[in-house]
């Protein structure tokens, strides 16, 4: 293998991790509906540690792989209008992961204060930010925008 | 060499190839999303339900679309008739059948340790199934990178 099948081989693998962390915080979305308890919620707090470092990893990695990919490659530019649609796109994709993981930390922060506060119950008000409409908004757009990302990198439009 | 297949790969073959990437997706993230459920569970009934759901009802799907995928595309570009397989093609194989079936196997050891928890048993069997998990999210880690990376 050349150094650059290395290259695009850990680019690959980075997107399965970006991918996979997509996929978790979907089965998290999920479960945490029916959440309404401090300890319940917090219980979450290790896997989502594991999506937050598979989708860091991920999203690392495709862009620094990938901009090396375009750089290096004889057949591809990294003005191409495919690569700059791939940046755009993982661009946006940050920006709605970010607002995602914002809506349902408020939930998080909520049950490591009710816990403080002796509070092991149901909570209304827990289970109301655990059902945050803005987050599943927002992590719905971020799948679509990795969805695109990954037509655009094997249909390669304009190449 | 990998590339350059890429860029003159036919738009028919572009879709089978979509299927196969996104099933591996959907594969990897719900493993990792059961495996991480599992770990961390600490015996905690609703976690262990949650990790084994995941590989029962991510990862299996994901398993069956990356296989169709995987059918598909060694059809489309003709495989079939080419005498000796290159390595990274084999890998894929195995990693897919066997990989496939150690799945079913986590499945049915983690159903069973699900229904056991009534009883406040099940344990062991789900453990077999984080143990299955984990080994199958490597397994195919490696089949990605032989997969993209397509060493001779």
């Amino acid at each position: 293998m050349s150094l650059d099948d290395w290259i695009l081989a850990l680019h690959v693998l980075s997107a399965f991790a970006f991918v996979a962390g997509t996929v978790l915080f979907w089965v998290l979305i999920v479960a945490v509906r029916r959440t309404d308890s401090p300890e319940g919620t917090i219980r979450m707090g290790p896997v989502v540690a594991v999506g937050n470092t598979a989708t860091g990893i991920g999203m690392g990695g495709t862009i620094v792989f990938g901009i090396w990919l375009a750089i290096a490659l004889d057949e591809y530019r990294l003005w191409d209008g495919w690569v700059i649609a791939a940046l755009a796109l993982w661009v946006i994709a940050a920006a709605t992961g970010q607002r995602t993981g914002a809506a349902y930390m408020r939930g998080m922060t909520k049950a490591e204060e009710l816990r403080s506060a002796g509070q092991t119950g149901s909570s209304t008000e827990l289970l109301s930010l655990n059902r945050t409409q803005t987050g599943v908004v927002m992590h719905a757009l971020t799948s679509l925008v990795v969805l695109l990302i990954l037509v655009d990198m094997i249909w390669k439009p304009g190449a | 060499m990998t590339v350059v297949v890429a860029a003159i790969r036919p738009d028919d073959q572009s879709l089978a190839l979509f299927v196969h990437v996104l099933g591996a997706m959907i594969l990897v993230g719900g493993l990792l999303t059961g495996a991480s459920a599992l770990a961390f569970a600490r015996g905690e009934v609703r976690s262990l339900r949650l990790g084994y759901w995941s590989l029962l009802a991510v990862a299996l799907p994901g398993f069956l679309v990356m296989r169709i995928g995987a059918q598909w595309i060694y059809s489309e570009q003709g495989w079939e008739d080419v005498p000796e397989e290159p390595a990274w093609l084999g890998i894929g194989w195995i990693t897919a059948d066997l990989g496939g079936l150690l799945l079913l196997v986590s499945l049915i050891a983690g159903g069973v340790g699900v229904y056991r928890l009534r009883a406040g048993k099940g344990g062991v069997l789900l453990r077999i199934t984080l143990a299955i998990a984990i080994v199958l999210l490597a397994a195919y880690v490696v089949a990605a990178w032989a997969m993209s990376g397509k060493p001779s």
